[in-house]
Formats: structure tokens, C-alpha cells, sequence
């Protein structure tokens, strides 16, 4: 193995990996706002995916094109689903924590269901998209062009984040909620408003996340599991809750990934990740950026 | 309630749950239908796994969607003795259970330091971290998994190719097995613990409640039944491969019956399984081909309206109403 070689892969690894942050980003938001971890997560960026795939087909509108469209139309499914599911899992006083898990997992089942009957398991991709199959040479190494791209938009997507977070009116509602949704209500915020606006806004990220995955990545009904699970390991290791967290935990994971890749069979390229996480909450239960 | 009362009510529900055993064993008199049977079978498997996964997940609190792990080890333990070194399955099986109850020893005394969703997904990371190594490991079959040689009809190597009674009864004595063994731990200190861990692990640690050791606890009995569970379905399906006994769908799997009947509950598992296994087998065998994903589709909707719905479980639907005990 030349040194060329390992930067190709760590470079490869490093874009990855800023697509697994904006992936997870999302589930980290709605987290640190309610406490509440969306397994349906992998199914919402499955359904982005498919959003992704339909504009293509039909409309044919390229991924690029198509992917604020996504977005906008996952805003409104996350706030549907914060609305129709989740406000009322939240009610729950028996069993609190097991009815979120169950009540999220069961939509995220009915959801791979419905893309089963109404789209059928066949693996599909898009055939033809501006980056499609194109690579980019930065001093001699080559990176795919709908990757770096996708690296470059999730960059973006964290940079509009923190401006949102940090510096308009529903950012501080946002952080004011996710302090103490008890009593914002009494400044005049409404909590299931900015819960729903949350949820959306989560959806919408792992929207755009799909919309950019759809360029090099197969599309199928159980798409989502495989990228939930890595999501999870992201949102963990930055620390639950923590937005930035998921951004470095994303960075860690995707090298970490291309770092066993190097060393182990392909098909063992998540034990490393699994074995970080691991480590990571064994000597920090609480995650990397997590506060205790 | 009072001593009396609750030693009264004990004895009812190890009556009731006599009763229904002996029910159930003659059920095969007047159901010869071997696909039915079948689902009998799964549908008791279940409720004994499910039973495991309560035991830790349900009275102890610690959610495990990672029981796949126990499940797989006890079948390959038991397939792996039986194939290549022809041991007997019931000695294979008590040795899936040692190993797996000693794994979740091993495993606890890191992970019962995690709370909430980072323990959640550890014990996720872990099942899926044993599944891609079972998937790589050559001499285990690999991804193409372990046929069963096939020999006669025999307790001795439980090995029935004609018939499924005795599976049947095999997993009806497991069942009742696990639902006894819960019995027994609910009102033993053990059961205590695990019930104050669960609603609050500051107090009960305060009170003197060695939290960690009953985790513990908890977690090796419940991977001990997970692995005879899963020895047992090895020889009943008499193939097994990574896929069938160690993907993340089986965690699922465990778990459901348990939320569906009333998880922390004795009769939750049994209840669910009862009600969840015949019903996805049959929406499978009559949607499956024309509609694929409908099994799917019901499955979903069932437990997303049974956490919203019934948090506690359909079990609350038969308890007779009881007064809250005073906080």
C-alpha cells in the first residue's frame, strides 16, 4: 500500500463522512430539542431517495436540481410526522422511552412496507445525473464529483445550521425550548410549534442528505437500515444532542471507515466504526461533545 | 393490596397458566394441519423468547435490540457441536446457553455503565458487530451457514423430518419454562431489584439495591433462555445461516411480542405472541406473493398504534382495575 493510496482513501473517507454528519444531523437536532430518537430516521432518508429518484424518472430534473425540492417536501413530512405520531408517543406516561422507540420503529416498518408494495424491492438508481460518474483530480488524487459535491453541500448545510441556531429568532426559540419546554410557554412560544418546526427542519436535512445519496448510491426499500445504524453511531459518539457533535462525529466515522477498509475485508468495514463507538462511550458514556 | 391477596393472586396465575398449558398441549389433537402447527410452534418459540427479552428489558429496564446476538450463539453453539464434533443438541444447547449467559456477563460489566439510547445502541453495535464476523468466519459456514445432517427421527438428536408434533411440544415445555422461571423471579429479591432499577436506579441504589449486580442478573438469565430459543430453532429448521438467526430482525423480533402483550408484564409475551406471530405468517403466506410488503404494512401500523395507543400493553385490557398506588 503507497502513501498515494491511503491519502486516496482517507480523502474518500473524509467526504463520506461529512455526507454520514448531514445524514445523522438531523436526528441530532430532534434529539437535543426533545429527547426523542427517531428510528424511523433511515427510513425518512429512503424516502428522500425515492423523492429523488421519482424527479428524475418523471420530471426529469437532475438530483442537484431536485434536492431543495426534497428538502421542502421532507420539511413537511417531519413536521406531519412530529404532528400525526410523535406528539402523541410523548403523552405516553407508562413505559415513556419504550414508546417512542416502538412507535418510531413501527412507522419506520410501515414505511419499508409501503415502499415494498407501491415500489417494489427492485434496486433502482438514477441513470444519468450531471455528476454522475464524473471525478475531480485536486493534485493527483480523484474524487468523485457527486461525493465531493455532497460533501460540499453538507458543509454548507452545517454552516446555514449554525447561523440558524446561533442567530435568528427561531434558533433561540429553538434553544430556549430545548432548555426548558416548560417554560417558554410562558414568554409566548408555542412548544408543539417549534417541535413540529423541528422535526421538519430535521427531516429536511437527512432530505438533502438523500437528495445527494441518490446520485451514486442504490436505491431500495431497505436502504435506510444500513445508513440508520451508522447515523446512530454518529449522533452518539458526538454526544446525543450536540449538532456539531454529529458534524465531528461524522468526520470520525467516515475515516475511521476508510481506515478499516484499508485493513479489514470490505464486508468488515463497520466493525470499525461499531469498535469506536465502543470505545468511545465506554470511557465516555456520554459521547464526545455530550454534556453530563 | 395485602399479603394475603397477592399470595392468593400468585397462585391463580400459576393455576391459569397450568390450565392453558394443558390447553394448548391438546390442541394438536384437533389441528392436524401441518402449516398450522407450524405457526404453533413460532408462535410458542416466541413467547418464550419474548419472555427472555422481558426478563431483562422489561423488568430490569435495560432495552436490548441486540437479543439476536444470544439467539445466534445458541444455534450456532448447538449446530456448530452437532455438525463437526457430534454433540448431542441437548448438551449443545445447554452449552449455547453457558456461553451465551457468560457473553452477556462479559458484556455487561462495560455496557451496564451506558444509559439510555447510548446502551440502546450499544447493544445494537454489538449484535451487528458478531453478525458480520459470523458472516466472515470460514469454518462456521460463512454466509452460506450450517446444514444439518439429516438422520432419523429421534429425541435423542431432535431430528424430526415427518412430523412437527414434537417440536411443538419441545417449545410448549420452553415456553412454560420461561413463563415459570418469571414467576419465580418476580417475587424473589431479584425481581424487586430489578423493578426498582428500573423505575428509579438513584433510589434503589440508596436503598441498598446493588444496581449493577442485578443487571447483571438480569441479563444472564435472559441470554441463558435467548440461546436454548435459539439451539431450538437451529434443529427445527435444521438450516441456519447468519441472516436467519443473527440479523437485527430477529432483536426486533424478540422484542415486539413483549411490547404488544405488556412489556415488564408475565403474561405480556405469551399474550403478544399469541396474537403477533399467526398474524404475520398468515398475512405473509396470503399477501406476500401478490402484494409484497403488506406483512410489513400491518405489522407496522399494529405497533405504532399499540405504543400510542396502549403503552401499557394489551394485558391492561384483561387486568381487573386497580387503584394506583399512592406516590
Amino acid at each position: 500500500m503507497t502513501a498515494e493510496t491511503i491519502i486516496q482513501s482517507l480523502a474518500s473517507g473524509l467526504l463520506m463522512g461529512l455526507l454520514y454528519g448531514l445524514i445523522a444531523v438531523g436526528l441530532a437536532l430532534i434529539f437535543g430539542l426533545m429527547d426523542v430518537v427517531n428510528f424511523a430516521h433511515g427510513e425518512f432518508l429512503m424516502a428522500a431517495m425515492y423523492a429523488t429518484f421519482g424527479l428524475a424518472a418523471l420530471a426529469a430534473l437532475d438530483p442537484l436540481i431536485a434536492s431543495p425540492l426534497v428538502a421542502a417536501a421532507m420539511f413537511g413530512f417531519g413536521a406531519l410526522v412530529y404532528l400525526g405520531v410523535v406528539r402523541f408517543a410523548m403523552r405516553a406516561k407508562a413505559n415513556a422511552g419504550m414508546v417512542q422507540i416502538f412507535a418510531t420503529f413501527g412507522l419506520a416498518i410501515l414505511m419499508r412496507g409501503l415502499a415494498q408494495l407501491l415500489l417494489t424491492p427492485d434496486y433502482r438508481s438514477i441513470p444519468t445525473s450531471w455528476l454522475g460518474g464524473r471525478t475531480i483530480s485536486i493534485s493527483g488524487i480523484f474524487l468523485p464529483a457527486p461525493q465531493l459535491v455532497g460533501a460540499l453541500i453538507a458543509v454548507l448545510a452545517f454552516g446555514g445550521l449554525y447561523v440558524l441556531i446561533r442567530h435568528t429568532d427561531f434558533g433561540r426559540a429553538l434553544e430556549a425550548t430545548r432548555e426548558d419546554p416548560g417554560a417558554v410557554a410562558l414568554v409566548g412560544i408555542d412548544r408543539n410549534r417549534i417541535f413540529a418546526l423541528g422535526w421538519g427542519l430535521g427531516a429536511a436535512l437527512v432530505g438533502l442528505a438523500g437528495a445527494v445519496m441518490a446520485m451514486f448510491f442504490y436505491i431500495y426499500p431497505d436502504v435506510g437500515a444500513s445508513f440508520a445504524l451508522i447515523a446512530y453511531v454518529v449522533v452518539a459518539l458526538g454526544g446525543f444532542g450536540s449538532v456539531f457533535g454529529a458534524f465531528a462525529g461524522g468526520i470520525l466515522v467516515g475515516l475511521v471507515e476508510a481506515t478499516t477498509a484499508m485493513i479489514l475485508p470490505p464486508s468488515l468495514k463497520s466493525v470499525g466504526i461499531y469498535a469506536v463507538y465502543l470505545l468511545v462511550v465506554f470511557v465516555r458514556p456520554r459521547g464526545l461533545f455530550g454534556s453530563l | 393490596m395485602d399479603a394475603a391477596s397477592f399470595v392468593q393472586r400468585r397462585r391463580r396465575q400459576l393455576a391459569l397458566a397450568a390450565l392453558l398449558a394443558v390447553a394448548v398441549a391438546l390442541i394438536p389433537l384437533i389441528v392436524k394441519d401441518v402449516y398450522i402447527q407450524n405457526i404453533l410452534v413460532l408462535t410458542l418459540m416466541y413467547a418464550a423468547l419474548s419472555q427472555s427479552w422481558n426478563i431483562l428489558s422489561g423488568y430490569c429496564g435495560q432495552i436490548s435490540l441486540g437479543h439476536a446476538l444470544y439467539f445466534g450463539l445458541g444455534a450456532y453453539t448447538s449446530a456448530l457441536l452437532f455438525t463437526k464434533f457430534g454433540v448431542l443438541p441437548w448438551f449443545g444447547m445447554l452449552a449455547g446457553g453457558a456461553l451465551s449467559a457468560a457473553i452477556a456477563l462479559a458484556l455487561g460489566y462495560p455496557c451496564f455503565r451506558l444509559r439510555g439510547h447510548y446502551f440502546v445502541i450499544a447493544t445494537i453495535v454489538i449484535a451487528e458487530t458478531a453478525y458480520l464476523l459470523v458472516l466472515n468466519w470460514e469454518w462456521a459456514g460463512a454466509a452460506l451457514g450450517i446444514d444439518m445432517p439429516v438422520r432419523q427421527d429421534s429425541w435423542l438428536t431432535l431430528q424430526f423430518a415427518r412430523t412437527k408434533l414434537p417440536y411443538f411440544y419441545f417449545a410448549l415445555v420452553l415456553a412454560s419454562i420461561t413463563w415459570l422461571v418469571t414467576w419465580a423471579l418476580e417475587d424473589s429479591k431479584w425481581g424487586y431489584w430489578w423493578r426498582a432499577v428500573k423505575d428509579n436506579p438513584e433510589a434503589a441504589e440508596s436503598l441498598g439495591v446493588v444496581v449493577f449486580h442485578s443487571k447483571m442478573a438480569a441479563a444472564a438469565v435472559s441470554a441463558f433462555f435467548t440461546a436454548i430459543g435459539g439451539a431450538f430453532y437451529a434443529q427445527f429448521v435444521s438450516y441456519i445461516d447468519p441472516d436467519s438467526v443473527m440479523s437485527f430482525h430477529f432483536s426486533l423480533l424478540m422484542a415486539l411480542p413483549a411490547v404488544l402483550g405488556g412489556i415488564g408484564t408475565l403474561w405480556g409475551p405469551a399474550l403478544g405472541a399469541a396474537i403477533l406471530i399467526p398474524l404475520t405468517e398468515l398475512t405473509r403466506s396470503y399477501m406476500g406473493g401478490s402484494g409484497k410488503g403488506v406483512d410489513l404494512i400491518v405489522y407496522g401500523t399494529l405497533i405504532m398504534v399499540i405504543a400510542l395507543a396502549r403503552p401499557e400493553g394489551l394485558v391492561g385490557l384483561f387486568r381487573t382495575r386497580r387503584r394506583e398506588p399512592a406516590r
